[in-house]
């Protein structure tokens, strides 16, 4: 067929770490993708041996983007092994670090990574074209450089809770280990004052209450409405979104996993399950999930859960085409992140989004400016409750014989950290990242992941070396390709 | 002055870190001070191909490189091939796309202790074959080898750190583009001397319970974090209490150890990160530049003169006793 081609993308950039994506194209549309995450590290093959508590300090510097996220599943696999159970207080402080992280990671993925691709050259006839490029040009546009202050200090809840960011080892399996004076509440307030200021009038043009009781896609088509499409960068990006029909542009595999979100006292302020589009959702079985590595350059094996899992480079070999290896949960590919983390909590704009026109680029974006509204309001609370005083840490010996679990919600979604202990050592740790799940390669039955059946039907003009719809389903997911691969 | 940025075997925390900078925004801080961004992965919008013609014109010379920051550690595995990381898109090891960056870069900046000495991946078996641009570990070498020299004749400068302050990354870009960062200004690591010459315990909110030899047993325990926790602030070269993280914060300031993130080989210290390596109960590693007698005759006079409050408060998560109201005006004064 002679309008056959095949396109590689890469280095693929504004997203975290190095990607390449391998497109084929027949008449105009993407036909197949592979996904490939191209550097190794080899993290779970560095912790085998150690003690461990050392994977405080190592495993989170996987990644300089989620290392927060990464920090609370070993605290949460380290507590799960040692039976410890923390205090009220360390799990508010705990929760606030993790989202201070998410919060500034949506914003730095709306703000850096996904909107400056609408001031490219290629939209120039776009009349929303030159407010988006004066407004969101990579690097020269005005909000790079007003985004950028605010994220600095909205930060600052790091710098007193957790002594920096990244990598921190203030998560604690017991807990947290910076302990708040009330003065400090009082701190904590005025700065999330400060940025909740900075969404409402910057990103939102509203206040945060107001956006996150928006609950239908025709109530948002309504709000959007009754202001102009340059009122705040929310309403750009949903005029830009609506011309270009971005709703319609990358669905994904539409199988939805959360593993909740932000837990105090046995509770989840976004709940963990699964659920399909027309669906009710159901509970989240840890025992189902497996990782098959048929196409990732590993030693070839069954497909195992986590708690068995290996990790053995090999890199000759004739179907791979990746690091990352494939994990399925019941067999099924899922699809992970802020849409899935409000699909499965049962947020009603998310809900009607996705039932009327499946999880798309639309949809990914939209819930994590949503969730920006929503978490500002529950960290506030959580300071409120914080109780000077009393315990923030709690210790305990750690068994030689053990295994835990850390399952949380990074800023991309479920990540998971399966730790076995043996003779005092790390025996084995086995990460699975959101990334892992949503940038996987074909499994061994050849079907492909998430972002791989995203991309299928994707447009593609005849002149792009860079397919401009590619970028924005790619950049849609916010990969964190360190965490992809470890 | 062009800068263009690679990440290689790291997490890129070094350039979150960067976007963490104030006052101002980092990537107007870095343009006002004559820094222009030719490429970086995080921030540039060219990608693809684009982004592979932009390292393509600096290495034939069409671009003139004259600061290529490099984070993360090089990759040599498997075998030497550089495979553990063939930069997306290009088919190519990055190793062999640095070597040849490097080679016409005016300076090479290693941003973060992996792109220095190797760092985090080189940690256990170092399955990698991670290395630093220069270092391996302490070790002068690494992927370009002890006799490189970028083309204004400097060596590698090692902004060590894990994650780097965005305050010492900036620092030194600026005092490049300014012409007054040479040779002179590097230690014997290659770090940057302005923060490198400086101990995480210079400034340290801990000092009080350091003393007095008053110690934690804890993590998140007020004392020092020194005698049972791992603490290496009196040996670890960093303004980091000096120069505060995100605001106000520093590791002691966060309630853990610093880990001495800026030294070569900090990820295998060979004890766990947070327990203290003893002889005789006596830690193993000494404040620098304090003779071993004379740390043990201090230490044993300071603790049997702690005060109660000390005392108290160093094993609790919040101060149990407040200092004694004193009269500070000499009574003779008035």
């Amino acid at each position: 067929m002679s309008d056959a081609r095949r396109i590689l993308v890469g280095p693929f950039n504004r997203v975290e770490g190095d990607l390449e994506v391998d497109l084929d194209v027949v008449a105009g549309r993407v036909e197949a993708a592979r996904v490939s995450s191209p550097l190794y590290r080899g993290f779970e093959q560095i912790m085998e041996g150690k003690h461990p508590h050392d994977a405080m300090v190592l495993v989170p510097r996987i990644c300089g983007i989620c290392s927060v996220s990464q920090s609370a599943a070993v605290a949460a696999a380290l507590r799960d092994a040692t039976g410890l159970i923390a205090p009220p207080n360390g799990e508010r402080v705990a929760n606030l670090v993790l989202a201070a992280e998410n919060l500034a990671d949506h914003l730095t993925h709306f703000y850096l990574f996904f909107m400056p691709d609408f001031a490219r050259d290629a939209y120039r006839r776009r009349s929303w074209f030159d407010d988006a490029r004066q407004r969101f040009k990579a690097v020269e546009g005005s909000a790079p450089a007003a985004v950028l202050p605010a994220r600095a200090a909205f930060l600052h809840l790091t710098g007193m809770l957790s002594g920096k960011w990244p990598h921190t080892l203030a998560l604690q399996p017991g807990g947290a280990s910076r302990a708040v004076a009330a003065n400090e509440k009082v701190r904590l307030l005025t700065l999330l004052r400060a940025f909740r200021s900075w969404l409402e009038q910057t990103l939102f043009g509203a206040p945060l209450e107001e956006i996150s009781a928006i609950a239908s896609s025709d109530a948002l088509h309504a709000w959007a409405q009754q202001r102009a499409a340059d009122a705040s960068d929310f309403a750009r990006f949903l005029a830009i979104a609506r011309e270009l029909g971005l709703q319609r542009l990358g669905r994904g595999s539409e199988l939805y996993l959360a593993f909740g979100a932000y837990e105090i006292e046995g509770r989840h302020l976004f709940a963990r399950g699964v659920r399909g589009v027309g669906e009710a959702g159901r509970a989240f079985d840890p025992a189902e999930i497996t990782e098959d590595v048929s196409h990732a350059w590993l030693m070839d094996d069954e497909a195992r859960h986590p708690l068995h899992g290996r990790t053995l480079p090999l890199l000759d070999k004739p179907d791979a085409y990746t690091w990352c290896k494939a994990p399925r949960l019941a067999g099924e590919v899922a699809e992970c992140g802020a849409l899935a983390r409000q699909f499965v909590a049962g947020h009603p704009l998310i809900v009607d989004v996705v039932t009327r026109d499946g999880g798309s680029v639309f949809a990914r974006v939209l819930a994590r400016l949503l969730e920006l509204a929503l978490v500002v309001p529950a960290m506030e609370r959580w300071v409120r409750e914080i109780r000077p005083g009393e315990h923030f840490c709690v210790h305990g010996e750690l068994p030689d014989e053990a295994s835990g679990v850390g399952l949380v919600e990074a800023a991309r979604g479920a990540l998971g950290h399966w730790l076995v202990i043996r003779r005092g050592r790390v025996g084995s740790y086995q990460i699975v990242a959101p990334t892992t799940w949503n940038f996987s390669p074909r499994d061994r039955a050849g079907v492909p992941g998430a972002l791989e059946q995203a991309l299928v039907g994707a447009p593609v003009g005849d002149n792009e070396t860079v397919p401009l719809a590619v970028q924005h389903i790619v950049r849609s997911f916010d990969p964190c390709m360190v965490c992809t691969v470890h | 002055m062009n800068l263009l940025w690679l990440q290689s075997g790291g997490c890129g925390g070094c350039t979150m870190s960067l976007l963490c900078h104030e006052p101002g925004d980092v990537v107007g801080v870095l343009r006002d001070g004559d820094l222009e961004l030719l490429w970086h992965p995080a921030l540039s919008e060219a990608t693809g191909s684009e982004a592979v013609d932009i390292l393509r014109a600096c290495i034939e010379r069409r671009t003139p490189l004259d600061v290529l920051c490099v984070e993360g550690a090089l990759l040599r595995g498997p075998g030497g091939s550089g495979r553990f990381h063939m930069l997306a898109g290009t088919g190519r090891p990055m190793i062999d796309w640095v070597v040849e960056l490097a080679a016409v870069a005016r300076y090479v900046v290693a941003v973060g202790s992996c792109a220095a000495f190797g760092g985090v991946c080189g940690a256990g078996p170092n399955p990698t074959e991670a290395c630093g641009l220069q270092f391996e570990d302490e070790h002068p070498g690494g992927l370009l080898g002890p006799q490189f020299r970028a083309t204004s004749g400097m060596q590698v400068i090692n902004v060590a750190g894990c994650p780097t302050h965005p305050g010492w990354v900036v620092e030194t870009l600026l005092a490049l583009a300014m012409g007054e960062f040479g040779p002179d200004d590097l230690d014997a690591f290659g770090r940057p001397r302005f923060y490198a010459e400086q101990l995480v315990h210079h400034g340290c909110n801990r000092n009080e319970y350091y003393e007095f030899k008053a110690a934690a047993r804890h993590i998140s325990e007020l004392g020092c974090l020194m005698e049972n926790l791992g603490c290496k602030g009196t040996q670890a070269h960093a303004d980091c209490n000096v120069r505060p993280w995100n605001g106000t914060g520093s590791c002691t300031t966060g309630g853990y150890s610093c880990i001495g993130c800026t030294e070569p080989g900090f990820e295998e210290p060979g004890h766990p990160f947070a327990q203290t390596p003893k002889v005789a109960g006596i830690p193993i590693g000494l404040p620098s530049d304090m003779p071993k007698a004379w740390f043990v005759a201090l230490a044993a006079l300071s603790k049997s003169a702690t005060p109660q409050r000390v005392r108290a408060n160093a094993t609790s998560d919040h101060a149990l006793v407040p200092p004694a109201i004193r009269q500070t005006r000499f009574k003779g004064s008035r």
